[in-house]
């Protein structure tokens, strides 16, 4: 169909995407800008002189490392104990027919809708009867309870695109199942692995209420609590507030580009090699 | 259960052994949570028994009785609803379109709004409510002052969140903004799959736009759409942290939607039961509603 493109919508799509993206670019420019030019009526809507020392103010608060390092534990912890368990059971919903799979696909589902914040009161109550309310592996293990579902469920998209054909075909070289499992599927699932433990770590980057329920040693608290505590730490300091979220949202937005791509290069790709 | 697939191969136990450790872990720390949870809304459990250890005392329907009374609850119980409505209509709106923008515009116009859209996707929902608190700042908000410039409308210092309805709105603009990259780039795949042919055979037999979208692209978007609007129901209904944020982690009694309310009650007031209970009426009225999207996922996880 010859589409007819009017310089009117391109216009308009072009209005939408500023307006939308206003937010982010006010962000940027208001953490690269010295005080006098934040606090200033009417506000400058162009860059005028950068300065970094926003940043500098958002790095040396006391607690910013021991944060990040926090958080990183936190996400790559939960990605590898979800990236495990879960690809065992994705394999399983993929390949197998067995009893209770329909079970286990409504329960996976379920499980999404339940709202962190409704399972806040029990947990809490969970891990301070077992004595891990301040500790990073508590967070690990219930950030499991939503990031193992969707791993399930992602996984098993990604396993079921690779042809089971080239597993057959293992297995009569003599590969046991697991191993034409391990030879075979696992290589070609390395994009869909990136793409669902992306998702997973940007999840436990981002959560707030659980470890801000959990975790009470400053130290041990996640980049999300510091940007809160930043807020009013320094009252009003809307540039250092900008300069933080800047730095809370690089990984992530760095994350999205990387999964981006790797989803273009494909699953098919790597199946033809293989 | 496919015949064929069985008779190749016997019926084994590897796939008990493969779902186990996943069975295992959601048991612990979702299945016993939430049984606890249930339990917990019929005692009274206050912050004695927290630390002692002791076993709160039984309450029978003593949190139900106290909280389905109150009319506050049922205040908040309605803004919630309300809330949700809203941000999924708009959200889905604004999604939509979105999507059918991007179908239409050049090449390089699409590829700008994609950026825009991915970029704004990325931003973790604390990050984004901390830059809308500063967009609408009463003394030096960029909102307050180009609003300004309206003829007949003076908004110098003047505080969107002391009246809640105002403040509900920079809410909802902020969820809204976050949830329109998801909904507009889903929505846009789905688009894509609608046959261009039909939709020109459309316009050559008289169909107005609004026509060929009720007629042919709606049938064809349906059952992303329908998923669209499921998933943002179930995230609005329990959205915490940029009203948690917003109100500077005390929110007023205004700003209490169910999820800020069960929480106050347990980890502020000290009352878990009564936190609970609340938790609990959440989770059936979401379980409610999302039967239709639990439908059209299995549907989904069906067929390969």
């Amino acid at each position: 169909m010859r589409r007819r493109r009017s310089p009117a919508l391109d216009l308009l799509g072009l209005v939408v995407a500023a307006v939308v993206g206003f937010p982010v670019y006010w962000m940027v420019l208001t953490a690269f800008r010295p005080a006098n030019e934040i606090l200033s009526l009417p506000p400058h809507f162009w860059p005028g002189r950068p300065t970094l020392a926003n940043f500098s103010r958002a790095l040396h608060t006391e607690t910013f490392w021991a944060n990040v390092r926090s958080s990183v534990l936190i996400g790559v912890g939960t990605v590898l104990v979800s990236l495990v368990v879960g690809a065992l059971a994705a394999f399983a919903l993929a390949r197998f027919r067995f009893l209770g799979r329909r079970a286990f696909v409504v329960v996976i589902l379920v499980v999404q809708m339940v709202p962190l914040t409704a399972l806040i009161i029990p947990v809490y109550l969970l891990l301070n009867d077992v004595g891990m309310t301040d500790s990073i592996a508590g967070v690990v293990l219930t950030y499991l309870v939503f990031t193992l579902p969707f791993t399930v469920w992602m996984l098993r998209g990604f396993i079921a695109g690779v042809p089971v054909e080239l597993e057959e075909a293992a297995m009569v070289d003599g590969c046991s199942r697991l191993g034409a499992f391990r030879r075979v599927v696992l290589p070609l699932l390395a994009p869909g692995i990136v793409a669902t433990s992306v998702f997973a770590l940007v999840q436990a980057w981002n959560e707030y209420v659980l470890v801000y329920v959990l975790l009470s040693t400053p130290t041990k608290q996640t980049v999300s609590i510091w940007l809160v505590s930043f807020q009013t730490g320094f009252g009003t300091d809307y540039g250092g507030l900008m300069a933080g979220a800047t730095l809370t949202a690089l990984p992530v937005v760095v994350f999205f580009l990387v999964v981006q791509r790797r989803i273009a290069s494909g699953l098919a790709a790597g199946a033809v090699k293989g | 259960m496919s015949a064929d697939r069985v008779r190749r191969r016997r019926p084994s136990l590897l796939p008990y052994l493969l779902i186990g450790p996943t069975v295992l872990a959601l048991v612990l720390v979702l299945g016993y949570p939430l049984v606890d949870m249930v339990l917990l809304a019929f005692q009274d459990m206050t912050r004695e028994q927290l630390f002692s250890g002791a076993a709160p005392p039984w309450a029978g329907l003593d949190q139900f009785r106290r909280i389905l009374g109150d009319g506050f609850f049922w205040t908040v119980v309605l803004r919630t609803v309300v809330f949700t409505a809203v941000c999924v209509a708009l959200t889905v709106l604004c999604g939509l379109f979105t999507a059918q923008l991007m179908h239409r515009v050049s090449p390089w116009v699409r590829a700008v709004i994609a950026g825009v859209l991915v970029t704004v996707w990325a931003m973790p929902a604390m990050v984004a409510a901390s830059i809308f608190r500063w967009l609408f700042d009463a003394d030096y908000g960029a909102v307050n002052w180009t609003l300004s410039l309206l003829p007949g409308v003076d908004l110098a210092k003047h505080n969107w969140f002391t009246d809640p309805w105002q403040g509900f709105a920079v809410i909802v603009a902020v969820v809204v903004w976050g949830a329109l990259p998801f909904a507009a780039i889903t929505l846009r795949a789905a688009l894509a799959q609608v046959p261009a042919e039909l939709e020109e055979s459309a316009v050559l037999d008289g169909a107005r736009p609004f026509q060929v979208f009720r007629h042919v692209t709606l049938p064809v978007i349906r059952p992303v759409l329908l998923m669209v609007t499921t998933l943002m129901a179930i995230w609005d209904f329990g959205v915490f942290n940029q009203i948690w944020l917003m109100r500077g982690g005390q929110p007023e009694r205004e700003y209490y939607l169910l999820g800020i309310y069960s929480f106050i009650e347990s980890f502020a007031v000290n009352r878990y039961s009564t936190g609970a209970a609340i938790a609990l009426v959440t989770v059936v009225l979401l379980l409610a509603g999302s039967v239709i999207y639990l439908r059209q996922m299995l549907r989904t996880g069906e067929i390969e």
